[in-house]
């Protein structure tokens, strides 16, 4: 079976692109902090989504919409309505984290289907399966801390689908179990949907040097020739003991797209592009070539080299701990 | 309320593991929670020492459970979860992981890495077996309290955050290793120098963060000295202090002292700064603009 492609859409106008450059999946999310991309001036109202589904289903593409972040305690009324929204909307899927929301969904509609979010952090066959009994779930996104056989031993032990990153912005920590961004800003990805927030962000230069704070704090600081990337709080530049340096990660992006006969071989269902904040020409782009590396795939051909370069704009991309040496 | 002393996140010298919890067997605490969270590599290291610290915490009247591993992915690590069970005391699980493996119906603990935001994920967890829950250090004062009164309907004891550097995030990769130029695979223990982590600074300077094998921290030490009262009233059962190297026996004192009435939050968030060589204290979480944030003062 061909791998499905699924593509991140921030607004309606990426989610035709994106159908139409020959995504199999688009997932997307409503304008609220119920969802893990909760920026200003992104995502869908609910004709929008309503809109989307059907233009997606028209041209043969499936919608997931993603309720990802933890209902906050008192308000989970905004979250469940999400999920009533998404059912009425035609959704083909919701991406859920919380067991709460799980649960929830699973009673109140029971035949929309339910994809485990990698905010789920679910890193283990024993977990998923769990899962599975506990709220039918039928895909799950595998959080960014496995390699490649270990995801193919999850396969062999589940019969759920797995889904996997590929492209895009990459988390160091296990997703939805960081709270770095609240400690800095008050803002975090799990309760509100954001991650070391712009609202957050200043930039002070002394003699071409350029700091980048977030919260106050520093995060990188750019000599007068050097790029000066976004201060996202864990690929900032920090010191312990005698070192300097990325301690936690380089500024740098995910690309596996030369991984993707590994991981078909391992038994992955669905491959996901990363970037719900990223414009819809870029979006097309990516989901253009990823859809022809997967065909090639399928025909037997082999991979198309280097086909995203520009698209990364010449920051140094990794496989991230799809091999082992990432550890 | 009472005290918890929750897992070491730390790794501690064998020796040095044993005697702090023949010093917790004489503390003014209810209950302790042991064994390791963050890393499976290390457990080898004291886990023959781990069932004579039960006994001698038992001996002395203290509740004792054993914690799951915040993070588990290998095959190893699930059979370890597994066993949990056979050292005979409640278990704590830090990963979810963790209740898939126990019996079904054993009743069990949630510790603070599991994320309980809303009453929905309470009542899941509830049905499942669980008779305490320590909630995640990133809740705000609000929703604890909306938290604890559910909780009291389910049946379900509180515990909230109360001391030690806070855990904010798990990763594959060990920070530790990576500081050395080694992988995780070959880290060569380079995680244990640092009693309490290693502390992270910005290029200015300024501390920030601590690293922990895998694990990142806070480089601020958590004090719910001056939200006691709050959670009391909000039906909150136990603080949790996480332990460190510096001067915890004291600090548990403190806090008991702090519980009964006889230290007030300055007095308290006094001594408990000199007693852990002036550490930052923070308690932003609970109610600040953010985690960082400190009461009395800028961090």
């Amino acid at each position: 079976m061909v791998m499905e492609i699924v593509c991140p859409a921030g607004t309606p106008a990426a989610l035709r692109a994106a159908v139409k450059a020959g995504a199999h999946c688009v997932y997307c999310g409503f304008a609220d902090e119920t969802n893990a991309r909760n920026f200003p001036g992104l995502n869908f109202d609910r004709s929008e989504m309503r809109e989307g589904v059907a233009f997606a289903h028209q041209h043969g593409a499936k919608v997931l919409i993603a309720i990802n972040t933890f209902p906050r305690a008192g308000s989970e009324t905004l979250w469940h309505t999400a999920v009533r929204d998404a059912a009425e909307a035609g959704a083909d899927a919701v991406i859920l984290a919380d067991p709460g929301l799980l649960a929830y969904a699973a009673t109140h509609h029971p035949d929309l289907r339910r994809h485990l979010s990698v905010q789920a952090a679910a890193a283990n066959a024993d977990i998923i399966n769990f899962y599975k009994s506990a709220f039918d779930i039928k895909r799950v996104v595998l959080p960014r801390v496995l390699t490649v056989p270990e995801i193919a031993l999850i396969n062999a032990e589940t019969e759920v689908e797995t889904e996997v990153f590929v492209f895009g912005g990459l988390c160091v920590m296990a997703e939805g179990r960081c709270s770095l961004s609240s400690y800095v800003t008050g803002k975090s990805p799990n309760m509100h949907g954001v991650c070391s927030p712009p609202s957050h962000v200043d930039y002070h230069e002394n003699a071409g040097v350029l700091d980048a704070q977030l919260g106050g704090y520093t995060i990188h600081r750019a000599a007068p020739d050097e790029p000066a990337p976004y201060p996202t709080l864990c690929k900032g530049c920090f010191t312990a003991g005698d070192k300097e340096g990325h301690l936690f990660e380089d500024p740098v992006s995910l690309n596996a797209e030369q991984l993707i006969p590994q991981l078909a071989k391992a038994g992955v269902t669905a491959l996901k592009i990363e970037g719900r904040q990223r414009s819809r020409s870029y979006v097309a782009q990516v989901v253009r070539n990823f859809r022809a590396a997967v065909d090639a795939h399928e025909a037997g051909q082999p991979m198309p080299q280097g086909m995203l370069a520009r698209l990364t704009e010449g920051q140094a991309t990794t496989t991230g701990a799809y091999k082992k040496t990432w550890r | 309320m009472d005290l918890t002393i929750g897992p070491n996140q730390f790794f501690w010298k064998s020796d040095d593991w044993a005697s702090f919890y023949k010093e917790m067997a004489q503390a003014p605490i209810e209950r302790v929670v042991l064994g390791e969270l963050v890393c499976s590599k290390r457990l080898p290291f004291y886990r023959a020492q781990i069932p004579d610290a039960i006994v001698a915490l038992q001996d002395s009247g203290k509740q004792v459970a054993l914690t799951s591993l915040a993070l588990i992915t290998l095959k190893r690590e699930r059979k370890m979860t597994a066993e949990l069970t056979e050292m005979g005391v409640e278990v704590e699980v830090n990963d979810l992981t963790a209740i898939a493996e126990l019996p079904e119906g054993i009743a069990f603990s949630v510790g603070p890495l599991v994320n309980v935001y809303n009453e929905g994920t309470l009542e899941w967890l509830a049905q499942l077996g669980a008779k305490r829950i320590c909630l995640p250090p990133e809740l705000t004062l609000q929703s604890v309290a909306i938290l604890a009164r559910r909780a009291a309907d389910l049946g379900v004891a509180i515990e909230v955050w109360g001391y030690g550097r806070l855990p904010l995030a798990i990763s594959g990769r060990c920070y530790h290793a990576r500081l050395h130029g080694r992988g995780k695979d070959n880290c060569q223990f380079a995680c244990e120098d640092d009693p309490d982590g290693l502390r992270v600074s910005t290029l200015e300077g300024q501390p920030f963060l601590a690293m922990n094998g895998v694990q990142t921290l806070s480089d601020s030490y958590a004090c719910a000295a001056f939200q006691v009262e709050t959670l009391a009233e909000a039906g909150v059962s136990a603080l949790r202090l996480s332990p460190h190297s510096q001067g915890f026996a004291q600090i548990c004192q403190f806090f008991r002292q702090r519980l009964d009435g006889t230290l007030d939050a300055a007095g308290l968030a006094t001594r408990v700064q000199d007693a852990a060589k002036d550490v930052r204290l923070s308690d932003g979480f609970l109610e600040g603009a953010r985690g960082a944030d400190w009461s009395v003062g800028a961090p």
